[in-house]
């Protein structure tokens, strides 16, 4: 033990000091502590889910504990199958997903399920092809194709067809999807599900599907990554996701064959064509509107129709409420589309109905 | 028995104190003592408890397979054997089969061990047979400095730092493994791995282009990751050549090499090829690596370059979200991949052991 | 080597010429080429742990800052942030995967040295610890899962204890074994001679005189838990918060402290390298220099520790 003694000890010694005194010297550390420590208990909420809103969702909840230091909300984008899955096992207070829960995977909660829709926004494919300086414009063929795997090069004639006058390289498309369930790759493939017999027949809709030849990314942000790194690259993203990395972004056809950009405006518009029903769900998988962008979804917030604990229930309520009011004003700079008045308020009914 | 009694007889065989009995016998006349039976009471419970610890640690091996296996039990049921030759994963349809992973995994760990064997090798053989030592010795003495001590010493130091080194290689987790492969590793071989593609496109193992994540890049990291153990204990197969052989090879006039691809190399391979089996255990299971840089995608392709799966990094990536059947066919995965590991770890094991053995006789 | 003093009388006999070493031979030249491309392949092996290391120091040291060391991480397409939780969480989760693993290696190797030493149990024990060396760490986490996680209700720093402590079990274990065997059997002989029970034998003499070694496999095991990823990923899961902000050094008070997700080093590398932010990116080059400081600096001691106790 004397040897273990003479070296163990001032080792872990000098280690442990080192990280004390680099902890006094940082002011903020002991202040903060010190004044949260003086406000009551914190109350932790715990949430996992979509990646879709994530920066939105953070945001708030970030804005949040700033305003009220005594209330924690840890929100992890683990991608909406695992929002869906652990809601399921109660392993969290709250989860979230951009394919809205079917009546199959609500039975599963005994305590009954309330989705309040919190924020929408568009899917849109960023591509990387750092030589193309022209915006690029898909048709309906052509988006289905590529993640079909049969449109295999960039300069194909079905994508030329729609971009005249520019010149396409000659590389090899690389498609980029999810490689965990995802609510964003449910809201692509059901539009590309409606738009394509092709599609339906074959990989069809859901939260992970096969796709044929494509590289895999996690979550959101995985994907947005992957493109970045990889020349040739497309891959769908929420919109925010493809803002804040300056990746361009193809103009999609829409239904009465306009190519449509995605940005505010498209957006609002394509969610208007759709009328939230009562329980809040609604698959909005090819919007009629001239000027819709094709592709976009509403993203929900799973909470229990019940909470055991009052102080966890009042907690979530007042969080919820401050997102649907303040919160909202954030949307439009991370990428978001504020939610229509009338969708507010049917929210605020439904949250309501939670005790 | 007092603690102070017990000082006295740590301290008479400290390692360089006075381990003479004489001195023990010297420390006191009453040193001899019956336990009392507070002190028997104490002894039994100690007894039982380590008992208790070593037979948890052999039931923890059995917790852990019944626990994957009984959640693997319906899927086991539904899917059989098929299981292992689908090629789908769809959980939409509840459609489960892991032969891309399977293929995915044995591909990615075999590549990985070619390279890593290669060059584990190669460092073995410097390391063992004194290149570094004779290299620098030479150098020495066309300097003039072979007689100074310092100067002298300094290969042999120089052979060390270079084994630690290596060692190193081994204690960098994977996942910065993985964070490097993604920076570095990609981007470099992208345009050979490219230009590779478009003129040698004919030949399977360059059938497709290198987007970016891929085979090739994760087996590259495991290579790195498999190196450390491959060298290391390939080193000490060929330490352990008796010196009579050495002495016999070189006394016949055997060139260096010819001595070591003709004697040593065989003698060790026992031990050698056991530490390749242990390597191919250790790249089998990783998940980090293949998570990060093999792509994720379910196909089966004989190009290095493209994408691929992994059961490691299949569970890695559906564990968190599957619903109840997926769960179930994501433990017959486990169960599988414990399979493997299993049976290439024990059998590395057996080969090990045999090879001392082997040597024994022939010293 | 001492040179043979008779040389002349032997070069009279023996052509002098074709003894001399001459790279125009092919022999010479086959074993001359082939060293050259062991010596290449081994430098060349270490091409990637001095990039590894070049990168970060560029790009972990550019990062790194009192404000990244103290702040939590940032939130997508927020700026700054830092990587404190995580390093709170991984000193966390190890902490208790050692307090799990420890007593539990350290006691089945005494049983397996000392007390039943040739037994079935002891041959079993044995093998357990080599299967359990070999098991994928990913199925460590599938475990944890199973057992905690799902029991419990919560991702915990607890769930990633158990994960890592299985992880960490056989290395302490076996090196525990090795060092219980070094031990001269003298000692032993003295303490029985002097009336101690097996019990005592054990605590007072053998495991003390053992420790540093018994230490140096706990170090390492130490080093390798605090690296790994896949056992946490659905264990520990992550969290954005401190473990406690009451605590100055936000280490967990209570309970409920505790039973919450938890942040590691390990897992934040892996969720910011696949980000497309660039703070996100730096941050995990940042966290990996953290970490393998932290894993080379358990490595040392226990290298340190094994190098005094063999001399």
């Amino acid at each position: 033990m004397r040897i273990a003694r003479t070296t163990a000890m001032p080792i872990a010694a000098t280690v442990a000091g080192l990280i004390l005194a680099g902890l006094s010297l940082h002011r903020g550390w002991p202040a903060r502590a010190r004044l949260v420590s003086e406000a009551q208990a914190a109350t932790t909420l715990q949430g996992t889910g979509a990646t879709f809103p994530a920066p939105l969702y953070q945001k708030w909840f970030t804005e949040y504990n700033k305003a009220h230091p005594d209330v924690e909300v840890n929100y992890q984008a683990l991608g909406s199958g695992a929002g869906i899955k652990q809601f399921q096992q109660h392993l969290v207070d709250f989860g979230a997903s951009d394919a809205a829960m079917t009546d199959e995977e609500m039975a599963a909660v005994p305590e009954g399920v309330v989705l309040l829709p919190m924020t929408a926004g568009s899917v849109v494919l960023a591509y990387n092809l750092p030589d193309l300086t022209q915006p690029l414009k898909l048709s309906r063929d052509a988006y289905v194709g590529i993640f079909l795997g049969r449109i295999t090069q960039w300069n194909d004639p079905t994508i030329a067809k729609a971009n005249p006058g520019v010149t396409l390289p000659d590389t090899r498309i690389q498609p980029v999807v999810r490689s965990d369930g995802s609510g964003t790759t449910f809201v692509f493939t059901s539009h590309l599900s409606a738009i394509s017999e092709a599609w339906k027949s074959g990989p069809g809709a859901g939260k992970s599907v096969n796709f044929p030849s494509a590289v895999a990314g996690k979550g959101n942000p995985g994907v947005a990554a992957l493109i970045k790194q990889t020349p040739g690259a497309i891959g769908y993203v929420e919109y925010g996701y493809a803002i804040q990395t300056h990746m361009p972004m193809a103009a999609l056809e829409n239904k009465s064959g306009k190519y449509i950009t995605a940005d505010l405006n498209s957006g609002k518009d394509a969610l208007g064509s759709v009328e939230l029903p009562a329980n809040l769900r609604a698959w909005i998988t090819d919007p009629t509107g001239a000027n819709s962008y094709p592709i976009v979804t509403y993203t929900w917030l799973l909470c229990y129709k019940k909470y055991k604990d009052p102080q966890k229930l009042a907690t979530l309520k007042a969080v919820i409420e401050y997102g649907l009011g303040a919160g909202q004003g954030f949307s439009p700079d991370l990428g978001y589309i504020p939610l229509p008045p009338n969708v507010i308020e049917a929210d605020k009914k439904a949250l309501a109905g939670i005790s | 028995m007092t603690p102070a009694r017990a000082e006295a007889v740590r301290e008479i065989f400290r390692p360089g104190g006075p381990a003479d009995e004489r001195t023990l016998l010297s420390t006191g006349s009453d040193i001899s003592q019956a336990p009392s039976a507070g002190e028997v009471a104490a002894d039994r419970f100690f007894r039982a408890a380590t008992m208790a610890v070593a037979w948890f640690t052999v039931f923890l091996v059995f917790w852990v397979v019944l626990s994957i296996g009984r959640q693997a039990l319906p899927s086991l049921r539904t899917y059989g054997v098929a299981f292992l030759t689908d090629t789908v994963w769809d959980a939409n349809r509840n459609a489960f089969g892991i032969l891309p992973a399977i293929v995915g995994t044995l591909y990615s760990s075999i590549l990985g061990l070619v390279i890593g064997t290669i060059f584990g090798l190669a460092i073995a053989i410097f390391l063992s047979e004194k290149f570094l030592a004779t290299g620098l010795d030479a150098c020495l003495a066309f300097l003039g400095l072979a007689d100074n001590a310092w100067f002298a010493s300094l290969p042999s130091r120089l052979e060390n730092l270079l084994r630690i080194t290596i060692e190193l290689l081994a204690a960098i987790p994977s996942v910065v493994y993985g964070l490097w492969g993604i920076f570095i590793v990609i981007p470099i071989i992208r345009p050979p791995a490219n230009w590779l593609h478009a003129h040698l496109g004919w030949i399977p193992f360059f059938g497709t282009s290198l987007s970016g994540p891929g085979l090739l890049p994760a087996s590259i990291v495991l290579a790195i990751m498999v190196l450390p153990t491959i060298s290391a204990i390939s080193r000490d197969a060929l330490v352990a050549v008796p010196p009579k052989l050495r002495e016999a090879a070189f006394g016949m006039g055997a060139t260096r090499w010819e001595a070591i691809l003709a004697i040593f190399l065989p003698t060790a391979a026992t031990g050698i090829f056991g530490a390749v089996i242990l390597g191919f255990g250790r790249a089998l299971g990783e998940t980090m690596a293949l998570a990060m840089l093999a792509g994720n995608a379910n196909v089966i392709s004989w190009s290095l370059f493209s994408p691929a799966n992994t059961l490691a990094a299949l569970l890695a990536n559906h564990f968190p979200e599957a619903g109840k059947p997926e769960v179930a066919a994501l433990m017959y995965a486990a169960l599988v991949l414990l399979a493997i590991t299993l049976i290439v770890n024990i059998v590395g094991t057996l080969i090990l052991q045999r090879a001392e053995a082997g040597l024994k006789g022939l010293r | 080597m001492e040179r043979p003093p008779n040389r002349t009388a032997v070069t009279s006999e023996v052509d002098l010429e074709s003894l001399e070493r001459s790279l125009r031979r092919p022999r010479t030249l086959l074993s001359f080429t082939l060293s050259a491309l062991t010596g290449l392949a081994t430098f060349a092996a270490l091409f990637p742990l001095f990039s590894v290391l070049y990168m970060l120091a560029k790009q972990g040291l550019a990062g790194l800052s009192l404000a990244t060391l103290s702040e939590l991480p940032p939130a997508a397409m927020a700026p700054g942030g830092g990587i404190g939780n995580a390093i709170v969480g991984t000193f966390v989760v190890v902490a208790i995967a050692s307090v799990i693993s420890v007593p539990l290696g350290i006691l089945a190797a005494i049983y397996i040295v000392e007390f039943g030493p040739e037994t079935r149990i002891a041959a079993a024990v044995r093998f357990a610890a080599k299967v359990l060396t070999g098991l994928p760490s990913i199925l460590a986490g599938v475990f944890a899962f199973a057992v905690v996680v799902a029991t419990t209700g919560e991702f915990s720093a607890p769930a990633g204890g158990v994960a890592l402590a299985l992880l960490m079990v056989p290395t302490v274990l076996l090196t525990a074994e090795e060092a219980i065997k070094r031990v001269p059997a003298r000692m032993r002989e003295a303490a029985i001679g002097m009336g101690a029970t097996p019990t005592q034998v054990v605590t007072q003499v053998i495991v003390p005189t053992g420790a540093p070694a018994i230490l140096t496999g706990v170090m390492l095991a130490v080093a390798r838990a605090a690296g790994e990823t896949a056992p946490l990923l659905f264990t520990a899961l992550f969290s954005n918060y401190w473990m406690s902000t009451t605590h100055p050094l936000f280490l967990p008070k209570t309970m409920s402290d505790l039973m919450r997700p938890t942040a590691s080093l390990a897992v934040l590398i892996y969720n910011f390298s696949g980000s497309p932010f660039d703070n996100q990116i730096a941050l995990a080059w940042t966290a990996a220099l953290v970490l393998v400081v932290i894993v080379l600096v358990f490595n040392v001691i226990g290298q340190s520790l094994a190098g005094r106790s063999s001399d």
